[in-house]
């Protein structure tokens, strides 16, 4: 789900109470296409927070979404190698259960 | 602002006694260290000291009740490491409208050591939507921004490492600087892996450190114990604080508009410069900085650090301190190069100093590209 302007349309991404494009407060919410392209990435070769218990090396991902909002995730089901891993490339989202109460929002290349 | 111009002057700086490695000085005493010796070479009291000027953990007020003074004029302005270059241009405007007769900005961090500080919860927004990806800190972000670069521009890993290489020249000529061995690009490239598009030699310090400046209206400079050294422009701006809402990635917006007022105000353009500094907390900032300036095409601000023109006796120094990368980096940086810039226009910086330097800009960041702030110097009004 992606929080949208109700009226300039604009999507956009962390949630907040008003558009950052035209400030209206007609915010809704849509279903997002789950599709977008890598716009950044880098390769962590170590883990920069002890809580995060992924084994490096791991894809850290900023994911530009086909609604325009961008966001940070991790890209997998990839090689961690810069010569793979491509700025632009398509990816599409795969949803990952860690808690009952937690589900996370990776990316993996499109298919 | 253009009337603001050269009406105050920077008339003292100073480190806090040690920079480096503290574990037994406390984040307070590293600025109660820098105000002492910045007011001490303004040749000022610091009951003279009516303005503080402060960014990070410790509020104004707790700097003036350790200080003993009652501050008429205050300012705690915390939007990252540019604070301190931003706050030239508050205490200017206050100095100028007698809201204060001497200002101090002060910097205090122990960011290697950690003494003094007070840990918090993490609530923020990043805390929310991307530590759980594993992000944490500024290298997991302004990657981002360096690997997009590289992307856009066909900019390579060696150009990043030709930034190191100049800093580190430099900081072989600074007795304070953490680092004084010379290094190749070849070195950079064996550093240790960290996160790609970075290896160690990319990423700043992480130091324990204290700065403070002293600014005063120009007619009351005259009368301080070294050459005062003019403001000549001064902007600021903010845009985002999350990479993924910074809208020109990889240039930045915040610095090409702070950049804009300072230049305006000055009256100067990018050619009338003989010495720069700006914030490197990582090798790819200080020419994606040059870029947002308009110094140049974007894509082409690693060409500033090639042929040696950054280096020592090269045509356009940069970072002549030895940067956030080689001399010290306590966490918000920006208080170094504001005295780097005031010693280079006094002429005391030794083996390092710039001949005939007259006119320096020092730009930095906030968070990731997030803020940004430039002053203009110049001994010469």
């Amino acid at each position: 789900m992606l929080p949208k302007c109700g009226d300039c349309g604009t999507a956009f991404f962390y949630p907040r109470i008003l558009c950052p494009h035209c400030h209206s407060r007609n915010v809704g919410w849509i279903q997002a296409s789950g599709k977008g392209k890598l716009y950044s990435f880098e390769i962590a070769y170590r883990t920069f927070n002890p809580a995060f218990k992924v084994e490096a090396p791991f894809i850290l991902a900023m994911v530009e979404l086909e609604e325009g909002p961008r966001m940070m995730s991790n890209l997998i089901n990839i090689e961690p190698d810069p010569s793979v891993v491509k700025c632009d490339m398509a990816v599409e989202v795969v949803f990952e259960k860690q808690t009952d109460e937690v589900t996370l929002a990776l990316f993996q290349p499109a298919r | 602002m253009k009337e603001l111009s050269n009406s105050v002057a920077i008339v003292g700086v100073d480190e806090s006694d040690e920079i480096g490695t503290l574990p037994n000085v406390s984040q307070l005493s590293l600025h109660l260290q820098a105000i002492h010796n910045a007011v001490m070479d303004a040749g000022l009291k610091i009951s003279d000291v009516d303005g503080i000027f402060t960014a990070g953990q410790h509020s104004p007020a707790l700097l003036g009740e350790a200080l003993g003074i009652t501050p008429r004029y205050v300012d705690g302005t915390t939007v990252g490491g540019c604070s301190f270059i931003i706050m030239v241009g508050h205490a200017l405007v206050a100095l100028h409208h007698g809201l204060c007769d001497v200002a101090v900005v002060s910097h205090g961090e122990s960011g290697k050591s950690g003494t003094g500080v007070t840990r918090s919860r993490d609530t923020s927004l990043s805390g929310q939507f991307e530590t759980p990806y594993g992000f944490g800190g500024a290298a997991t972000n302004f990657g981002m921004i360096t690997t997009r670069h590289m992307h856009d521009y066909g900019t390579t890993l060696e150009d990043w490492a030709q930034v190191a290489v100049s800093t580190r020249a430099w900081a072989c000529l600074n007795p304070k600087a953490k680092f004084r061995e010379p290094i190749t690009v070849q070195d950079v490239l064996d550093s240790r892996a960290l996160i790609y598009p970075f290896n160690l030699l990319n990423i700043c310090l992480v130091t324990d450190a204290g700065g403070a400046v002293v600014l005063t209206r120009a007619d009351r400079a005259k009368d301080c114990a070294k050459k005062p050294i003019y403001v000549r422009g001064a902007g600021e701006a903010t845009e985002h604080t999350l990479v993924t809402n910074m809208r020109d990635l990889p240039l930045s917006r915040s610095t090409k508009n702070s950049g804009h007022k300072a230049f305006e105000m000055a009256g100067v353009t990018h050619s009338d410069f003989d010495h720069i500094m700006l914030y490197d907390a990582f090798t790819s900032g200080p020419p994606i900085m040059l870029e947002s300036l308009g110094f140049c095409a974007p894509g082409e601000g690693v060409s500033f650090f090639q042929d040696g023109n950054s280096t020592p006796g090269g045509s356009l120094p940069i970072n002549t301190n030895g940067g956030g990368l080689s001399y010290t980096h306590s966490g918000m940086y920006g208080i170094f190069p504001i005295i780097e810039a005031v010693r280079q226009q006094r002429g005391e910086c030794g083996d390092r100093q710039v001949p005939g330097a007259k006119l320096s800009l020092v730009n930095g960041m906030g968070g990731m590209l997030s803020a940004a702030g430039t002053i203009i110097l110049s001994h010469e009004t």
